[in-house]
Order: C-alpha cells, then sequence, then structure tokens
C-alpha cells in the first residue's frame, strides 16, 4: 500500500478562502469533510429532539389512560417524533453524512462532484427542521396526522400544522435528491484514473444504491405532497373522497416513496458495516461480487414492494400475492449479505472493539426485524397485526437496531479520522451495554402488544397490557441514559483523547491513508490508487516461532 | 478422544429445530382464538415461529461463538486467512432462502385461501363499477364495486351487519331486525357479513380474538365476513389513526350461542306496528 508515499512532502501554507477554525463548521463551506460533519453533528442535535419527544410517548404509555399530555399534543409529538427521526436524523446522517465524507476519500477524489449543490443540501436542513418543530407552536399545533400524513385525516387536522408539515418535508426531499444526484455523479464520474467500479470499497455501491432510490423514489413523494397540499389550501379533491378523490391513491403514491426510504435508512447502514468488519475481523469482506449484486437487487425489488403497506386497505386478491412474494424476496439478497458478514467474522482475529461490538448487535438485531419482516409481508398475518405495535417493534428493530447501531459503530470506528483523537473505550462498552439492553426491553415487548391487541398511535390502551408498556418505557429511560457515556465520550476525547495516530486500526482504505483528520484536499500529494481496500492477510502472515511447526513452514512456501 | 466438529455441529442443530419447534407448538404467544379462521391463521403463525426462532438463534449463536472463538488474544496483530468467498456457499445461502421464502410465500397464499382472502369481489361485475359517491345498502355485491379482505361469501344462511365507523365510535344495525347498537352482536356458528363504511375519516375494524382487520376507508363499500366460534366478549379496535381520541376508539363483539343471540334479538328489536 502506498500509504508512506505522503509523509514525505510538508505542507504548504496556502491563504484560504473558506474559514479555517471551528468557525468552518457554521459556514457555507465546501469541503466535503466539513459538510460531512455538518450533517452528523446537526443530525445528532435532531436525534435528541426525536428522543426527547419518544420520551413523551413513553411516558404517556406507562399508563393505559391518557393523563400526561393532551390527546392532541399526543398525536402532534408521534407525528413530530416519526418526521424527526427519519428525515432529520437516519437519512442525513447515513447519508449525507458518512457519504458526504467518505466517498471522495473512497473514489479517490478531492472533493464532491459538485461541491456548491453539497453545501446547499446541507444548509436546507437546518432551516427545514427549525420550521417543522416550531410547527408546534402556531395556532392548532403540529401536524397530528402520522408521518404517513393519510388524508382525509390529514384534510381534517388544523390545516397550518400540517401545511408546515408538508412544506418542511419537501425541503428534506429536496436536499436528499440533490445529495443524491451529487453522490451518483462523484461515484461514476469522479473516480480516479485506474480505479475500476469493482475495486470500490462497499459503501461506494451502497450509497450508488441509495442515490438511485433517491433520485427515483423522492420526487413522487414530492409530487404527492404538493397535490395534497392544494387538497388542503386550495380545496382540490385529488385525496377527498368528498369531492370525488380517492384516498388509496395517496397511499400507493407516499408508500412508492416511503418504502424505498426503509433501504435509503439502511442500505448505507449495510456499505458502512462493510467497511468496519473487515477491518476489526483483519479479513477481507466475504463474497465482494455478490454484495455488490445484492444491493443492487434490494434497490430493484425495493421500488415493486410498496403496497405491503396496505395489505387491509382493499387492494385487489392478485396484487395481494404478488407483494407479499416480491416482499419476502428481499430477505434473499439482504440474508446474503448477513451470511457474508458472517464469514467475514469467520476464522478471523476479531479486535473486539465497541465498533465491533455495535456492528454484531447490529447483525443480531436487523436480523431478528428482518424475521419479523418476512412475517408481515405474508398477507393474512400482517392483516392480524398491521397498524399495531407489533408494526412499531418491527420498524424499530430495523431502523434503531439496524441503522442507529451502525451509526454508532460508525462514530466510534471514525472518530479518529475526524479529531486524530481516539475514544474511550471503557465509556463506549458502557454506552453498548446499556444501548443494547434498553433497546431490547423497549421494543421486544411491543411485537406481543401488537399481537395481543394494541393498535399503534394510541394515546391510552387496554389496561392488562399496562405492564408490557411499563417494562418497555424503562427501556426507553435506559436507552436515554445510554446516551450519557456516549456524550462524556466524544465531549470530552475531543479534548482529552489520546492521540491516535494517522491510522490507528491499520486499515487499508483510502481514507486511512492519510493524516488524521485529513488535509482540506484530502492528500498532500497524489491520491493513492487503492485496488484492493479489504486486501487483509496478504502480506504474508509471519509464523510465529513459538507454536510452528516444520509442517507449517512448507506448506506456508508459495 | 475429541468428538468431530461436524457430530458436534449436527447435534446442536437438531437441538435448534426442536427448541423451534417447541416453541411454536407451546409458546403462546397469541390471545385467544374465537372465530373459524383463527385457528388457520395460528398454524401459519406457527409455522413462521418455528422458522424464525431457529434462524434467530442459530444466527445469534454463530455471530457470539465466533467473537469469543476467534477474538484477538492480546499482542496478536496478525491477520485472519485472506478468504475472499466461496462460490459454492454464496450459492447455498441464496437457495435456500429462496427456497424457504418461496415455501412460506406459497404456503401463506393457502392460508389466505382457506380464509376466503382471494375470493374475488367483483363477481357480479354487471353494475357500472365506481358509483363512490352512491353508497347503496341493499345488495352491495350487485350494485357497487365492494372492497374487502378476508371473508368466504355466498354462504345462505348469513348475518347481515352494516358497520358505521365514525369519529370516534362504531355503530352497528341490523337491517333484517332493524336493530343499532354501539355492540356488536353475533351468535356462533353463522357466517356474518359486514358491510362496513366510514363518512369522515380511514378507520379500521380490529377484532384481535378474530384475527381480522380490514380497513373502513371513505367512498369504498367494505364487505368483511367471518363466522364467530367460541362465546365470549372481545374488543373491537379501531387500528388506524383517526384523530385525538383514537386510542378510546373501541367497542365489543359479544359472541352468543345461537339461543341466546335470538333472545337478545328479541329484547333488543324495536317494537313493530303490525
Amino acid at each position: 500500500m502506498t500509504a508512506s508515499l505522503t509523509q514525505t512532502r510538508e505542507p504548504s501554507p496556502a491563504p484560504s478562502l473558506q474559514p479555517t477554525g471551528w468557525l468552518r463548521y457554521l459556514s457555507f463551506s465546501l469541503d466535503h469533510k466539513v459538510i460531512g460533519l455538518q450533517y452528523i453533528v446537526c443530525g445528532f442535535l435532531f436525534y435528541f429532539v426525536g428522543g426527547a419527544l419518544a420520551g413523551v410517548i413513553r411516558t404517556e404509555l406507562a399508563t393505559p389512560i391518557s393523563d400526561f399530555v393532551s390527546r392532541e399534543v399526543y398525536n402532534q409529538v408521534l407525528t413530530l417524533h416519526g418526521t424527526v427521526m427519519i428525515f432529520l436524523w437516519i437519512v442525513p446522517v447515513v447519508n449525507g453524512g458518512f457519504g458526504n465524507y467518505l466517498i471522495p476519500f473512497y473514489v479517490g477524489a478531492r472533493d464532491m462532484a459538485f461541491p456548491r449543490l453539497n453545501a446547499v443540501a446541507f444548509w436546507m436542513i437546518p432551516p427545514s427542521g427549525l420550521l417543522l418543530i416550531s410547527s408546534y407552536f402556531v395556532h392548532g399545533g403540529a401536524a397530528q396526522s402520522g408521518w404517513t400524513a393519510y388524508p382525509p385525516l390529514s384534510l381534517t387536522t388544523p390545516a397550518t400544522g400540517q401545511i408546515l408539515w408538508i412544506l418542511s418535508v419537501l425541503l428534506l426531499g429536496g436536499s436528499s435528491i440533490f445529495g443524491g444526484i451529487n453522490f451518483i455523479a462523484t461515484i461514476v464520474k469522479f473516480r480516479q484514473p485506474g480505479l475500476k467500479l469493482m475495486m470500490l470499497p462497499m459503501y461506494c455501491w451502497a450509497m450508488l444504491g441509495t442515490s438511485i432510490l433517491v433520485v427515483l423514489a423522492t420526487p413522487v413523494l414530492a409530487g404527492t405532497l404538493i397535490l395534497l397540499s392544494l387538497d388542503i389550501v386550495a380545496h382540490t379533491g385529488f385525496f377527498n373522497p368528498g369531492l370525488g378523490g380517492n384516498v388509496v391513491v395517496y397511499q400507493h403514491l407516499f408508500w412508492f416513496y416511503s418504502h424505498p426510504a426503509v433501504y435509503i435508512m439502511v442500505l448505507p447502514a449495510f456499505g458502512l458495516v462493510s467497511e468496519i468488519l473487515p477491518v476489526h475481523a483483519r479479513k477481507p469482506l466475504f463474497g465482494y461480487v455478490t454484495m455488490v449484486y445484492s444491493i443492487m437487487a434490494i434497490v430493484i425489488l425495493g421500488l415493486i414492494v410498496w403496497a405491503h403497506h396496505m395489505f387491509t386497505s382493499g387492494t385487489p386478491p392478485w396484487m395481494r400475492l404478488f407483494f407479499t412474494i416480491a416482499t419476502a424476496f428481499i430477505a434473499v439478497p439482504t440474508g446474503i449479505k448477513f451470511f457474508n458478514w458472517i464469514a467475514t467474522l469467520w476464522q478471523g482475529r476479531l479486535a473486539l472493539t465497541t465498533a465491533m461490538l455495535f456492528s454484531c448487535a447490529f447483525i443480531i438485531q436487523f436480523v431478528f426485524g428482518g424475521i419479523t419482516g418476512v412475517a408481515l409481508a405474508q398477507v393474512p398475518f400482517d392483516v392480524h397485526v398491521h397498524d399495531t405495535y407489533f408494526v412499531v417493534g418491527h420498524f424499530h428493530y430495523i431502523v434503531y437496531g439496524g441503522t442507529v447501531f451502525v451509526i454508532f459503530a460508525s462514530i466510534y470506528h471514525w472518530y479518529p479520522k475526524f479529531t486524530g483523537r481516539l475514544l474511550n473505550e471503557p465509556l463506549g462498552q458502557l454506552h453498548l451495554l446499556l444501548t443494547v439492553i434498553g433497546f431490547n426491553l423497549c421494543f421486544a415487548p411491543q411485537h406481543w402488544l401488537g399481537l395481543n391487541g394494541m393498535p399503534r398511535r394510541v394515546a391510552e390502551y387496554d389496561p392488562s397490557f399496562t405492564v408490557v408498556n411499563q417494562i418497555s418505557s424503562v427501556g426507553a429511560l435506559m436507552m436515554a441514559i445510554s446516551t450519557l457515556p456516549f456524550l462524556i465520550n466524544v465531549i470530552g476525547s475531543a479534548f482529552r483523547g489520546p492521540r491516535a495516530g494517522d491510522n490507528p486500526w491499520r486499515a487499508l482504505t483510502p481514507e486511512w491513508l492519510t493524516t488524521s483528520p485529513p488535509p482540506v484536499e484530502n492528500w498532500r500529494g497524489a491520491p493513492p490508487l487503492v485496488k484492493e481496500p479489504y486486501g487483509y492477510g496478504h502480506s504474508g502472515n509471519p509464523i510465529d516461532l513459538q507454536t510452528a511447526r516444520g509442517r507449517d513452514l512448507w506448506t506456508s512456501q508459495p | 478422544m475429541r468428538i468431530p466438529p461436524a457430530i458436534i455441529t449436527l447435534v446442536l442443530g437438531m437441538m435448534l429445530v426442536l427448541f423451534g419447534l417447541w416453541v411454536a407448538n407451546d409458546v403462546s404467544l397469541l390471545p385467544e382464538s374465537a372465530s373459524l379462521n383463527a385457528p388457520v391463521y395460528d398454524e401459519l403463525f406457527k409455522v413462521l415461529l418455528a422458522i424464525g426462532t431457529v434462524l434467530l438463534l442459530g444466527i445469534t449463536g454463530i455471530v457470539i461463538y465466533s467473537l469469543v472463538r476467534f477474538r484477538r488474544r492480546q499482542g496478536d496483530s496478525l491477520d485472519g486467512e485472506p478468504i475472499e468467498g466461496n462460490l459454492a456457499l454464496e450459492l447455498f445461502w441464496t437457495a435456500v432462502p429462496a427456497v424457504v421464502v418461496l415455501f412460506i410465500g406459497i404456503y401463506s397464499y393457502d392460508i389466505y385461501d382457506r380464509m376466503g382472502g382471494m375470493q374475488s369481489l367483483s363477481m357480479h361485475d354487471h353494475a357500472p363499477r365506481e358509483q363512490l359517491a352512491s353508497v347503496r345498502h341493499a345488495e352491495p355485491s350487485d350494485q357497487d364495486r365492494l372492497w374487502g379482505g378476508i371473508g368466504i361469501r355466498g354462504s345462505a344462511d348469513v348475518l347481515p351487519v352494516e358497520v358505521t365507523a365514525l369519529q370516534f365510535a362504531f355503530i352497528f344495525h341490523y337491517p333484517e331486525q332493524n336493530i343499532t347498537s354501539g355492540e356488536l352482536h353475533v351468535p356462533t356458528g353463522r357466517p356474518v357479513e359486514l358491510r362496513l363504511r366510514a363518512n369522515d375519516v380511514i378507520h379500521a375494524f380490529w377484532v384481535p380474538q378474530f384475527r381480522l382487520k380490514q380497513d373502513v376507508i371513505p367512498g369504498q363499500q367494505t364487505v368483511l365476513s367471518f363466522t364467530a366460534r367460541k362465546p365470549g366478549d372481545y374488543p373491537i379496535v379501531c387500528a388506524e389513526l383517526c384523530g385525538p381520541y383514537h386510542g378510546g376508539m373501541r367497542s365489543h363483539v359479544v359472541v352468543h350461542n345461537p339461543d341466546d343471540f335470538s333472545s337478545w334479538l328479541e329484547k333488543t328489536a324495536p317494537p313493530t306496528l303490525s
């Protein structure tokens, strides 16, 4: 590898038009690394907002009667919780955050294809997030119709909040489309000469697939929401049955985006795990080619499964059959990825770092979410548990137990790259332990609740479910507490963490073959051409003389 | 003598499968089953639970085993084996899940058919299809396009009930007896045909003990059929966010023996003039 080449040249101090100190993180910086960190930190701030909203929900549900907030406020809270967590936390962080930071390194470029568009895409997020949250304070409060905003309910709840919700989601969708275009252009056109597509780190493939989904599906949501807003403000009748509209059409259009949105949230996470595991297992990523094909299979299948959200909405029988089979088949490429990760672990030399352990927790929890997902794909099964807490449990296993765990793994993995300092491992493992216990305590019992008759989005419920709901609320409290060691760690280590060196994990992917943190244009001198980002174990393991037998010496010769 | 790893793996696999079957058959996760299609649903649930348990425990076991067995010892900075892939393994773990998923799909199709879900609702298509505004009650199957999911229709001795879902209650009307009630009363053993409609927003009619749920969508006349099996009092739950009091939109379905049901009808029917 070419790591040592870059060390020889001295940095030339050049005057910069951009702010260089901490102020650059508040500026319209065009540096992809600054933008990436802006996405991640901004996402975390919104994660706390969304988490506080979840705290309101779990506090309300600690008792079977509606006694903590009013019923209207409860519906606003659950709507904001879903919207904030999806559009302001997970999607921006796994796409914009890590995507912007890593993709230019991976393709050997000095920045993204369209740096200015990139900065615009980020700076659309804070205002639209504030717009969304401030809608709570307008007359009538925030939107009350859930993150799905199904008409006719969304046409009858207070209009101002609903319109602000639509505006905010449109802006966030726009930001997401800008990002998607930028990623496609960077990955396809900005690779350095000699770097073939099949040499790229897996996260590039994940981001390429995700960006295709973003660019194909998000405009459909935008169009749908514009029609919905016309129904609200201009009294058109697209989705108003009283005026001859059809509400099921809205559901089709909404889910045409919002099912792919699940893959927009999990495919980048799959990519990040594929980067983390080989480094900490000291083994090549198992089955690179099948991993690539399975990402593309997920992209294609992800676009043709949306109606499985509508099995109880009066869809024709043949359609239910088709969407059952298509949905269940997503388990095949997803399964391939999971088996390949396990094969990557197998016979490795696993460093039990926090990043590795979060990734392994992700594997187990996502498999659980995937199993309940295949069950939900079956129409007769879904008919009973659709719109219940079973579904709430299922998708939190996918997006929290899956993606959010990967976000944490990625922070532990790339923090030395971001800051040049190491995180504290014992604190990290305390964070892991609290998160794993809290998460499973919170969401596993919800499957039982759903099977036994508790619908979702309710402020009050049958008193026989009290104990299980309280267990779930205790789990939520533990999850809230678990962020404390994380925060202390991340903030404290930024100032007092031990120096990491340029490449503390001895990784081979290109972002590590420069200084930590990297200079403005990523490398001093030419970017290294990394043709084997997972070439672990190839250097020929030195033979341990203490345990070696003569036969080992003979067989290890080429 | 060491036991060969292949035998240990085989024994562990067999134990895992047996444990999965035990979980599926003896761990009760579902509420009481009180309608004719609920046991059919429970069959599917058992199959899914068995497969799911085996998969989840198997993968959890392998991950934890790898973390313990292949952990890096103190001071070890070597790499693992440079294994980049294995075509036979890839084919194996593509083919096996594909077959399992296909099996589950076909099996659940069969279950769905037995629950009456594949019945075409637009068999009598001589009437104009989508007269959405003019939903009538008399003979819906002849008048309008019907929507619906589960339920075997066409039986002669059917008890029709008109259900109106509104913010935030269900109203049940028995057209033959001209009874209007806030609770649903049905006899055991006789098919009930619910004709559901909503006038304001989307609601969903859910009886967990019947394993039945159907969205009630404004502008869509919807039919849901079931046959109750077990006398008792079961909750009816609205399962689609319909406004602030969504959580309070609940009712009951009371399942009577046929004799008790006749006396309930007599007791509740409004006096007629004739």
